[in-house]
């Protein structure tokens, strides 16, 4: 395990790009390794042949652990049980000073060894739900130049993840077969929520609607939904600003004592559950949602259907580019610090492609936070079929009169957009109150 | 109920506006002494006199300008042209001035003239007088373009075609005015503007017009007895085409079967695939299927004639591949 960051002391394989057999030369990419940080494409040091991967996918180990063994001569020979000698397989790592490196399961002392079956090697794995693209950067590359689609390839990695030798392997056969299906058989499944393609598999001809109608139907629980790609984000939008007429609200909400608050609240948790003001931010709107619930809901056929509870999405900006929208349920049952846990996780989750199929849908008022990009105010375009948009820019320190004084005092400007057709002006600026009221609760823990 | 042929049904329908309305007139080509090449006009020019109904010279662009003429002038002409291969001549007057005049003219000039065109193969009467040319004048804007195929639309197709205030064409199949039926005493004008669903069914729609209608109904029937439930459509208009009656067939069945007896490319069968494609794409459970006349000139002798057109085996075979 290579330190890949000066603070990094340990490091999870999620992926090997390699297995036993595999001749590797210096510097191709071998492992996906996960830092807590980011996803590193990890380099080989050594080239030679593969002897054996020594840690599981999954696992967590130092820096320094050796992850494979690499025979730099021919390949087979039984693994090294003392002190390397030369010309025996490597370690790709320097050795830990202690111990050489061991296999992660020891074989039985009759049979030749055998290493865990890595993954990429194995029978595909059924997959049970579309996942989402490779997480590996190299897998979403190598797919890219080929003109794959990695949402379309069977996955042999963890949870049927698609992995690099599940992308050469659909290099090697060819153009992925693509079945007939009748255009009216497609519409069906979908409607259905079955997966055509799938449907289709294994059939001879052209898939038909009664091929469809037989089928069993689909498991109740949804799939769990691929992240955004741009063609939704860019479809959704564009029937935003087609369909919804706007009006924009701003005003600025001195923080002062507030953060002043939050700075308290965390001295007295542990370090991993401090609050961030952004959190603080959210609970404002929230709660304000709670207060003006003409904005917390949907515009449906023609009518506002409000809000069952304030389902809080939140705009979070992908690493890779793109958009998703994690939905905090029920925000309005969470406290300052749940509602922390939970953004925290969703943010995560919508950041690595793992977002759960219920974090994915049925917000009821969004919010957009372009603090962190230094922008001071954005005015942003209303999710269908919301009626609601908070936007909040950077905090800043900014001219703050005072009575008669002028004082220096952390500023942020917050936004609303508005459909016009749901409510006017007036709601909108009694939600900005709100949130500006909420910030300044001083009963309030945060 | 009475027993009539198609050549009588046209012919009542014409005695009927001849004595309804004196604006009304019948003209072309051996219409009157000769009583009609196809015997259409028998007895009417003994019964209405030669004012009411003229023979014209040899002359097609001739005779139907007069036509327009006339319409301009106020009367209410019904144009005999002697078949549709002839209609060419005529093409440059029906299309450059019955169908544009009233745009041309900021609306100020109709042109409410009626042109009986008898069309369609069958009768072994060779490649000049025996094609399915109705989709030429279905291309045009401006002009309404009919397909009676039934006696009741063959009766009651030419008081609604007169009362239009622009043009109409009516194309009369040649082989059906022998062709005899049961035909209420009390048929009168039938609606100009739909489509029929001729047949209900269930698995596949079956799109006819004129002459290719019969056959498809036979092939229909001849489906059903294999427990195939076919609905045919009878498109009746061409001109503006009832794209509406087609869609929600296609809607109930997925499954789509144009007949027609014209050449396959560029004929009304492609409009009518290209509208559902464009509109019911995602209702198409199979490929859309046309059955239409093979692309060379109509053959004299019988069974090529019979080889170069659309047959119910072919209607039929369609039909099974499209249901699958």
């Amino acid at each position: 395990m290579p330190s890949l960051g000066a603070d990094m002391a340990e490091g999870t394989v999620v992926e090997w790009l390699i297995g036993p057999g595999d001749e590797v030369r210096r510097g191709d990419v071998v492992a996906t390794v996960d830092t807590e940080k980011a996803l590193i494409d990890v380099e080989c040091f050594e080239s030679g042949t593969v002897d054996r991967l020594l840690v599981d996918v999954g696992t967590k180990v130092p820096v320094g652990a050796p992850l494979a063994l690499i025979a730099t001569a021919a390949p087979g020979g039984p693994p090294p049980a003392g002190p390397r000698p030369s010309g025996a397989p490597a370690p790709a790592e320097p050795p830990p000073p202690a111990a050489p490196p061991q296999p992660a399961e020891p074989p039985p002392p009759t049979a030749p060894p055998q290493p865990a079956a890595p993954p990429g090697t194995g029978p595909p794995r059924p997959r049970t739900a579309p996942h989402p693209a490779g997480r590996s950067p190299l897998t979403r590359r190598r797919a890219a130049a080929a003109g794959l689609d990695l949402a379309a390839l069977p996955g042999t990695g963890p949870d049927g993840e698609v992995t690099r030798a599940d992308v050469d392997q659909a290099l090697r056969s060819g153009p992925p077969h693509r079945p007939r299906i009748s255009p009216y058989a497609r519409r069906l499944a979908r409607e259905r929520g079955l997966d055509p393609t799938a449907l289709a598999a294994g059939t001879t001809g052209p898939l038909r609607a009664r091929d469809v109608v037989a089928a069993p139907a689909a498991p109740v629980a949804p799939a769990p939904p691929p992240p955004r790609p741009r063609s939704v984000t860019a479809a959704l939008m564009a029937r935003s600003k087609r369909e919804i007429p706007h009006y924009y609200l701003s005003t600025e909400i001195e923080l002062g004592a507030a953060l002043e608050r939050l700075r308290r609240h965390n001295l007295a948790i542990p370090v991993a559950d401090r609050v961030l003001p952004a959190a603080q931010l959210l609970h404002a709107v929230v709660r304000a949602a709670g207060a003006v619930p003409e904005l917390n809901g949907h515009w449906i056929e023609d009518r506002f259907v409000p809000g069952d509870g304030v389902h809080l999405g939140v705009a979070v900006a992908l690493r890779g580019g793109g958009l998703s929208v994690p939905v905090l349920h029920h925000a309005d049952a969470l406290d300052l610090d749940a509602l922390m846990a939970a953004l925290l996780g969703a943010a995560g989750r919508a950041r690595s492609g793992r977002l759960r199929s219920s974090e994915a849908d049925g917000a009821t008022l969004t919010v957009t936070n372009l603090g962190e990009l230094g922008v001071d105010a954005v005015t942003g375009v209303i999710f269908p079929p919301q009626v609601a948009l908070v936007g909040f820019g950077a905090v800043r320190p900014r001219a703050w009169p005072e009575g008669d004084a002028l004082v220096v005092r952390p500023v942020v400007t917050a936004t609303l957009s508005g459909d016009h057709r749901a409510t006017d002006g007036a709601t909108g600026a009694r939600l900005l109150h709100e949130i500006d009221r909420q910030l300044h609760r001083p009963e309030d823990t945060a | 109920m009475a027993t009539t042929t198609f050549r009588e049904a046209f012919r009542a329908g014409l005695r009927e506006a001849l004595a309804a309305d004196d604006r009304v007139f019948l003209m072309g080509e051996d219409v009157g002494r000769y009583g009609g090449c196809f015997a259409v006009s028998q007895g009417l020019l003994e019964e209405f006199g030669e004012r009411r109904v003229r023979d014209t010279p040899l002359s097609e662009s001739a005779f139907v300008g007069a036509g327009i003429g006339a319409a301009l002038g106020g009367a209410r002409p019904v144009v005999e042209i002697m078949t549709v291969n002839f209609s060419l001549l005529a093409l440059d007057q029906i299309l450059n001035n019955a169908a544009t005049l009233r745009h041309m003219s900021g609306g100020q000039l109709g042109v409410p003239l009626v042109i009986r065109v008898p069309t369609g193969p069958g009768r072994q009467l060779a490649a000049q007088h025996s094609h399915t040319l109705e989709g030429i004048y279905a291309h045009i804007p401006g002009l309404r373009v009919l397909t009676p195929a039934t006696l009741a639309d063959a009766r009651g197709m030419l008081a609604p075609a007169l009362a239009d205030p622009d043009p109409v064409l009516v194309f009369e199949q040649i082989a059906l005015y022998g062709t005899s039926g049961e035909l209420p005493d009390d048929a009168g004008p039938v609606d100009i503007s739909r489509a029929a669903v001729r047949r209900p069914g269930t698995d596949v729609t079956l799109v006819a017009y004129g002459g290719s209608l019969a056959p498809t109904e036979a092939a229909a029937e001849q489906l059903a007895t294999d427990g195939v439930s076919a609905e045919v459509v009878d498109l009746r208009v061409l001109r503006p085409l009832d794209e509406a009656t087609v869609l929600a067939s296609v809607a109930r069945t997925h499954r789509l079967v144009v007949v027609d007896n014209a050449w396959r490319s560029g004929s009304p069968s492609a409009e009518i695939a290209a509208r559902v494609a464009e509109h019911a794409l995602y209702e198409l459970d199979a490929p859309i299927e046309r059955v239409c006349g093979v692309e060379v000139p109509l053959p004299y002798p019988h069974h090529l004639e019979e080889a170069a057109l659309p047959g119910v085996a072919d209607v039929v075979a369609a039909a099974r591949r499209a249901v699958g």
